[in-house]
This record gives structure tokens, C-alpha cells and sequence, in this order.
């Protein structure tokens, strides 16, 4: 059987290793190629580079980074942030990633999606969404914005909040920009132009280990025929779990992303795999190490 | 002391061939990456990596010459050993974005899993992360290999071999596919062993001594 995934997960800025709280106050966690060495050693079933380098001539360290990480880690590598086109794409493939992640991208130009799905095929191609939960008792009527080019988006602009309902709202630029797109629209409509997978964060969680939102994961899990990675919140081998748990309360997603957890060494991937073991939850049994 | 056998990972374009390259020097082959149809002439076996559609990968081999060039070398009876579209472009037709012309060399076609329903809810295409694979048979890398072990792949489309004497691994998505290949000195899987940790460094190993055998 196909086994449930753990992903450690390396905000990348300017070469180095980063971790914030809820997208800001980022704290050094390391050097990538050496932080991916360590996890490839505790055996996590795949890595994530998100780059999150603002300044454009930074942009280039992540391709040297993906290189020098594919050349010493023989483990899966999903690298995002910043791809911009088909071309971005091709480059982080060839420079040795795995799977390649884009977002903001996709929302200013919704057909970049099936285009690159035509051209590198599904399977590589991962839209990552970033949202918000929003005001659940009419606390605004939301619209597609402008700037994001909602009105392009048949089908995934933001319906007005019905009293009682919960929703989520893309955001872009690294979790800063409200997109005015729901996200479970948003998830169904990539996932038709050819999208293989998503990257889904809570960006109220995002830094929290308060847990995942477990509402916010299955409601995309269920709406898709796509694998679902949650992010945003996972504190321990308990948060992953619910989130990967199949039951009527439980996430429904195919992975489980967690970063603060394991980089600053309060646990680890084996650690993680044997309470999800004992949990029930099939995932590859841990390193014999 | 007798030179190492020299192995030629074909480059058609694109795909990750960093990973493959370094995993098979660290098992002690002489690796040359190479998009020229001389290379693969001369080498003593044949890697063939591949990401992304089969239509682009056909073409891309095509373009170059290299789609000649590997099957001669298959033909000759050297070692090879495919990955993921390099399991795929084996079969007679791949059936993605239309019909594109595999080598042919093994008979059966390359299709989409489909839409399958599973346990109540859509099957998720791509199938994506760690599965077992059951071997079997007694073809060199099989015997060379545990019965079952736990490798990563990532891809939508399968092949359907039509000769059950070519698969020599099985794998449980949607119903039981044939995720190893084998006839002779094909070798060919499709998961990513070069992504595969220790369970796939132990089958490039195996790999390595077949080749050197």
C-alpha cells in the first residue's frame, strides 16, 4: 500500500536556513545541503526547499543549492518560491529537484499550470496555496480583487460569506496579499489544469504548532483527486497524525510538512514515524538507527 | 587490473541526471553522462533516467539520435537498467497528450491509472510516495534483491506490459502494476531508486555488480 509521508520542510533565504512565526521574525536554522544531509540520514520520506529570497539577484544560490543537495541526498526534493514560468520550472527540474512548486505564479496566470502540466506532465508539478481562514458570521462580502485576476478564475473567485460557514482565502507573496480566492475553489481548479499535487498552509497555524486545521485540510482533501502535503501548525507525532488520519475527524492528506519541530531538534523523523506507528498510521518504519 | 565497465547515463534535454549520475559513482562505476549516440555506442551499459511526459522524453531521444542508439545497445544484449520514463519508453506506446511511439523493445502500452475508485473516495492520481514492490522471477537483479522492500515513486501513467513473463515486480496501487520490468539485460523499474534512500542504493549496487559481472 501506498504509505503516508514526512516531510521536513527549509524556508530557504539567501542561502541559509530560516524559520519564522506566522510568515515573519525569522531565526537562522542552518545550511541547507547540511540540514537536508541530517534529514536524509533520519530517513524523512521527502524534503521541501521554499525559497523565500526577496531580492532578485539572490534568487540564483537556491539553483547552486539544489544542485550541490541532489548530488550528496539520494531522497525525494520539492523545491518552491519565487517560480515564475515553464522555464523555472524546467531549470529547478534540471538542477535536481524532484517536484517543483509554484503558487503566486499560478494565481496571476491561472493557464501556467496547464501549460507546464502539458510539457513536464503532472506528476512533477506541485501548486502550493497559502490561505486564511475569513470571517465566519458575515463579516464582509468578499470579491475576486483586481490584482489578482480573480475575474480570470471561472469558478474560484470568493463567494460571499454565508453566516455559519467557514472559508479560506488565497493569499500570495509569501502569505502577505489576500488573492480573494477561495481556496477550495482555487484547489479544484488547478487540479484540472493538471496540477499533481498541493502544498496546502494554514497561514494561521503557519509557526503555531498548534496543529494543523484539520477542517481546512479535508475540505480540500475531499474536493480533489490529487494527493494533499498539510502545513502550517504541526507540533508533534500527534498534530501528523490527525492530519493523515483517514477517519470522519481527521485531514485526509497524503503527507504531513512540519519545519520548526525538527530543525531546532526537538524531535525527530524516526521519532515522529514510531508514535505514528504505534498510531496506526502506515508509514515507512524508521531508520534501524 | 582489469578498467571499470563504463556506464552512459543518456541526457535527452531535461531530467534530473545529478542524482543518478552521483548514486551510481558512489557504487564504483565509471559514469558518463552523455547526449551523444557514440557515447552509448561505446559504453559497456546503459542508464536511461527519466522526468516528466513521455511524448517530450520520445521526442527529445528522437531528436537527437539516441533512441537508436539505446535500443542497439539493448539489442546487443548489453545491461540496462530504465527509470521511470525509462521503464515506460521500453513498451510499443505511450498514451499520453496522444499516442507517441515507444523503442518497442518490450510489447504492451503506457496508460493513465485512470480514475479508480478506492475505499469510497477517487483513487489520488499521481500516485505519489513510498511503496512496496514484490519481486519475482529469476532474472540476475531479481535474485540480487529482497523479496519486497519500500521504494518512492512519482508518476500518473503505467505501463501494461502485454507479455506477464516481462514483469518481474508488482505493486499495489488501484489494483496490482507492474512496477519492474525485466527480459534479458533489461532491467527496468518505476520508482526512483536514485530517490529510493537505502533500499534504492542497494539495487544501483546490484546493479553495479551485474554490470561488472
Amino acid at each position: 500500500m501506498l504509505l503516508k509521508r514526512i516531510i521536513p520542510c527549509l524556508d530557504v533565504d539567501k542561502g541559509r536556513v530560516v524559520k519564522g512565526v506566522q510568515y515573519v521574525d525569522h531565526v537562522d536554522a542552518g545550511d541547507p545541503v547540511e540540514v537536508a544531509q541530517m534529514y536524509d540520514a533520519q530517513e524523512a520520506d521527502e524534503i521541501t526547499f521554499l525559497d523565500i529570497t526577496a531580492s532578485h539577484e539572490g534568487r540564483r544560490t537556491i539553483f547552486d543549492i539544489v544542485s550541490r543537495t541532489a548530488e550528496t541526498v539520494f531522497m525525494p526534493l520539492t523545491v518552491g518560491g519565487g517560480v515564475r514560468s515553464l522555464d523555472d520550472v524546467r531549470d529547478l527540474l534540471n538542477a535536481g529537484a524532484d517536484k517543483v512548486s509554484i503558487m503566486t505564479a499560478a494565481v496571476k496566470d491561472p493557464d501556467l499550470v496547464a501549460r507546464t502540466a502539458a510539457k513536464i506532465g503532472s506528476a512533477n508539478l506541485v501548486v502550493a496555496i497559502d490561505a486564511r481562514r475569513v470571517a465566519r458570521d458575515g463579516g464582509g462580502v468578499l470579491v475576486p480583487s483586481e490584482r489578482s485576476g480573480g475575474e480570470r478564475l471561472a469558478g474560484a473567485g470568493l463567494a460571499p460569506v454565508v453566516p455559519g460557514e467557514t472559508r479560506w482565502e488565497v493569499c500570495t507573496h509569501g502569505g502577505r496579499t489576500p488573492a480573494g480566492i477561495d481556496a477550495v475553489a482555487w484547489a479544484r481548479t488547478v487540479a484540472e489544469a493538471g496540477a499533481g499535487e498541493i502544498l496546502l498552509t494554514s497561514m494561521d497555524r503557519d509557526g503555531t504548532k498548534s496543529g494543523y486545521d484539520l477542517d481546512f485540510v479535508r475540505a480540500v482533501a475531499d474536493a480533489i483527486p490529487i494527493p494533499v502535503i498539510a502545513s502550517g501548525g504541526g507540533g508533534d507525532a500527534a498534530d501528523m497524525a490527525a492530519a493523515l488520519d483517514d477517519g470522519p475527524g481527521g485531514g485526509h492528506a497524503q503527507a504531513a510538512l512540519a519545519a520548526s519541530i525538527f530543525h531546532f531538534k526537538e524531535t525527530t523523523v524516526g521519532e515522529v514515524k514510531r508514535e505514528l506507528l504505534a498510531r496506526g498510521v502506515p508509514v515507512r518504519p524508521p531508520a534501524a538507527v | 587490473m582489469p578498467t571499470l565497465p563504463r556506464i552512459a547515463v543518456v541526457d535527452y534535454g531535461y531530467g534530473n541526471l545529478r542524482s543518478v549520475a552521483k548514486a551510481l559513482e558512489a557504487c564504483a562505476l565509471q559514469v558518463e553522462v552523455t547526449g551523444d549516440p557514440a557515447d552509448v555506442a561505446r559504453a559497456d551499459a546503459v542508464v536511461l533516467p527519466g522526468v516528466g511526459a513521455f511524448k517530450d522524453a520520445a521526442e527529445g531521444l528522437a531528436e537527437r539520435g539516441l533512441d537508436r542508439a539505446v535500443v542497439k545497445s539493448i539489442e546487443a544484449g548489453k545491461p540496462y537498467l530504465g527509470l521511470c520514463l525509462g521503464l515506460q519508453l521500453l513498451f510499443e506506446e505511450g498514451h499520453e497528450h496522444g499516442v507517441t511511439k515507444g523503442f518497442g523493445v518490450l510489447p504492451g502500452i503506457v496508460s493513465h491509472f485512470g480514475e479508480i475508485e478506492e475505499a469510497g473516495r477517487p483513487l489520488c492520481v499521481p500516485h505519489i510516495g513510498w511503496n512496496e514492490v514484490a519481486f519475482s522471477g529469476s532474472h540476475p537483479m531479481v535474485e540480487a534483491l529482497p523479496a519486497s522492500d519500500h521504494y518512492y515513486f512519482v508518476h500518473s501513467y503505467r505501463a501494461l506490459p502485454a507479455n506477464e513473463a516481462d514483469v518481474v515486480g508488482r505493486t499495489e496501487y488501484g489494483g496490482s502494476f507492474a512496477s519492474a520490468v525485466a527480459k534479458e539485460g533489461i532491467f527496468a523499474v518505476q520508482f526512483h531508486p536514485e530517490k529510493s534512500q537505502s533500499a534504492g542504493h542497494q539495487m544501483l549496487e546490484a546493479f553495479t555488480a551485474w554490470v561488472t559481472q
